[in-house]
């Protein structure tokens, strides 16, 4: 075969080819799926997108590009999954996060394993994720219905909230949060003297379901609902002069900053975050501010930070070719390694996916107490990294015991 | 104490007393689509968004010039009614001649958008808005404390509803309305500026929404969905109702509410079907509605 200079230049070209296939395959894509126009929205929302933004340019990565997308999964499960499905299928993206909603999240989080892509959600409460519905694709964040009802419904039995009613969000959530709250109560002594399920979305009226509790008697009316839902019950049972105390099992800052602290005063809350808790956190939402000048983060957006900065950090130290391979490898390799963060501090995560770090039991202010905006918590107690999460061996996680 | 089907009476008259409550709302927002559809022939979809829009006046006025409840409860829906004008002259005016559905698009679109932007600006855990200081506290009626403002709400949606009903019933402008429904040409033949009048009746309709969004900025917390929620349940009153009945909104307004609350304490899963598994009944044995009249 003769040796043209054309030919071996095609020769070359063709050559290049794959390498420069293989760097554009090392580009990273994480997926923010959130709530953008529902209930969720304050909580999670375009903060959380901002956060995970943030995470990626301050980490700005060595070797390998990052690019945020995001979506509305307008809390409908079917509309979430396909969206992940999608992401996944066309989309190339690597990682999915944030995701508030336990219904939609339980949902995604089958996609995740599917299509074997990393899954770290933020939002969602309910404490199946890392249980029966647990996968080794997932790694889950931030909070959960046991720690919510550890902290804050054990304190509150041990005070003397003996006898609970309980106001569900009629969906994944409420139900994994009443169960849990259920099971501290019980073992504190105290009973559960009844309850109902509330439809969701689409409740705005919670009057009837607040003078049924009245009339049941308890000493708690325990709230397994959030956002405005949570919102409007503690509202309306200012206005019904209800005298029972109120058990908020998962309250926010959005939910504290929309009702105002003359109505919230006193209240008992659980978050694993709180924007003016230590340096650290303040440091966080100090840098935050450059992108929401009038909001200060909530756990969850917070979270979605710490998350992708994990992430990130893995990746890099795994290579970004080798991260895209294969979710569960990547999500293994997060695993091994120990978090530090600004918000969360040290933390581990656990083999069944479950993060760890200290949950806090906060009161909400008096107004006279708030000395500036957004000054809204004190802390009542700390509950340590080891003993805030269901232990493991009572998750009945399927692919630990197998 | 003497029971109601296995219930303490107490508890009943209760729950009754609230959908009443509840029921006062739908009656003021789907007597304002009645008006509309009757005298429009507009399906106007962006109803929720004008109570939205009513609530967020409202609450505008205290946190912005300090204007206060009461007077609130009079300019706001006169602000979204002059709002409502402005629509209707630029957008819905030039639907008139064509199909119901091309109305019925154009109101959605409208109402997303106003949403929408509302979202954008103020997210979506809501605004405090406090209760005007005369109508805090409550009640002991006998079987369990009202809040003196719920009673209020009752009391001023009932009057609201009586004063539209004899307007558009008993009055000249009524029945000028009405022929104009009916034979716009000659009506206009005798000298009267039917596209003006049509105008007001939007105008009219929109500051009812309103209105029952200050009477509801109170005890929901004002935020961008509070019209989203309340909107689909209202439809299903109107065509319960009878499509453009005065009369048929109001009296269904009320009486769905009061249905809906003892579902509530039944079955409360239910609570936010039951309207439609109602409309699907009446749709089958009387499908021009309650109160309407056979097409």
């Amino acid at each position: 075969m003769k040796l043209s200079r054309r030919t071996l230049l095609g020769t070359a070209a063709a050559a290049t080819l794959p390498a420069t296939a293989r760097a554009q395959a090392a580009s990273i894509k994480i997926g923010v799926l959130t709530d953008l126009s529902g209930p969720y929205q304050d909580l999670a929302g375009t903060l959380a997108v901002a956060s995970a933004q943030m995470a990626v340019d301050e980490f700005a990565a060595k070797g390998f590009k990052v690019e945020v997308i995001s979506a509305d999964h307008q809390n409908k499960p079917d509309v979430g999954a396909s969206i992940a499905r999608q992401w996944c299928d066309q989309g190339g993206v690597d990682l999915i996060t944030e995701v508030a909603n336990s219904g939609v999240s339980l949902a995604v989080a089958g996609v995740a394993k599917e299509k074997n892509k990393a899954y770290l959600p933020c939002g969602p409460a309910t404490s199946d994720l890392t249980g029966t519905a647990c996968t080794p694709n997932t790694i889950h964040w931030v909070y959960d219905t046991y720690m919510l009802a550890r902290s804050t419904g054990g304190a509150m039995a041990k005070a003397g909230g003996d006898t609970w009613f309980f106001i569900t969000a009629d969906y994944a959530f409420g139900h994994a949060l009443t169960r849990d709250t259920t099971g501290f109560i019980e073992a504190a002594g105290g009973k559960v003297l009844g309850g109902v399920k509330t439809p969701f979305p689409g409740t705005t009226d919670f009057s009837s379901y607040l003078v049924q509790a009245q009339a049941s008697g308890a000493k708690v009316i325990g709230l397994a609902n959030a956002g405005s839902d949570t919102v409007n019950c503690i509202k309306q049972a200012k206005e019904f002069g209800i005298k029972q105390k109120l058990g908020g099992l998962l309250v926010f800052l959005t939910d504290v900053h929309a009702l105002g602290l003359d109505i919230c005063q006193g209240l008992l809350l659980t978050e694993s975050f709180y924007w003016d808790l230590n340096d650290g956190t303040r440091k966080f939402s100090e840098r935050l501010k450059a992108r929401a000048p009038s909001k200060r983060p909530t756990m969850v957006q917070a979270g979605t930070y710490s998350a992708v900065l994990h992430y990130l950090k893995t990746v890099n130290a795994m290579g970004a070719a080798e991260a895209k391979k294969d979710g569960v490898v990547t999500i293994n390799h997060m695993k091994a390694m120990p978090t530090e963060d600004d918000c969360f501090g040290k933390g581990t995560i656990r083999t069944d996916g479950r993060k760890l770090h200290p949950s806090y039991l906060f009161e909400v202010k008096k107004p006279s107490e708030s000395k500036y905006a957004w000054d809204y918590y004190k802390l009542i107690a700390t509950t340590p990294a080891d003993q805030a999460f269901r232990p493991l061996a009572e998750g009945n996680c399927p692919f630990i015991k197998a | 104490m003497f029971m109601i089907l296995g219930y303490p009476a107490p508890l009943m008259f209760g729950q009754l007393l609230l959908g009443l409550i509840n029921g006062a709302f739908y009656a003021l927002l789907s007597l304002g689509l009645a008006v509309i559809f009757g005298m429009l022939n507009i399906v106007n979809f962006a109803h929720g968004a004008f109570f939205m829009l009513g609530a967020f006046v409202a609450w505008g006025l205290l946190e912005f010039l300090g204007v206060n409840y009461w007077f609130a409860l009079l300019l706001a829906p006169v602000i979204v009614g002059i709002f409502g004008i402005l629509l209707e002259k630029t957008l819905i005016s030039r639907l008139y001649k064509l199909d119901h559905l091309y109305g019925l698009l154009l109101t959605f679109g409208m109402a997303l958008i106003i949403e929408g932007l509302a979202r954008n600006q103020f997210g979506s855990s809501g605004m405090p808005y406090r209760i005007p200081a005369i109508l805090q506290g409550a009640t002991n009626v006998g079987f369990m404390f009202l809040p003196n403002y719920r009673a209020w709400v009752v009391v001023a949606s009932a009057i609201m509803c009586l004063v539209t009903w004899l307007i558009i019933e008993k009055t000249s402008i009524g029945a000028t309305l009405r022929a104009a429904t009916e034979n716009a040409p000659l009506v206009q033949a005798f000298g009267i500026n039917v596209p003006r009048m049509i105008t007001l009746t939007y105008a009219g309709g929109v500051a009812l929404a309103a209105f029952a969004g200050v009477l509801a900025a109170p005890i929901y917390s004002v935020n961008p969905n509070m019209g989203a929620n309340f909107i689909i349940t209202v439809f299903a009153v109107v065509v319960i109702g009878g499509m453009g009945s005065i009369l048929g909104s109001i009296v269904t307004g009320f009486g769905l509410g009061i249905v809906e609350g003892l579902t509530k304490v039944f079955y409360p899963q239910g609570s936010a079907t039951v309207i439609f598994v109602v409309m699907v009944i009446v749709l089958l044995v009387r499908p021009a509605g309650l109160f309407g009249k056979a097409a």
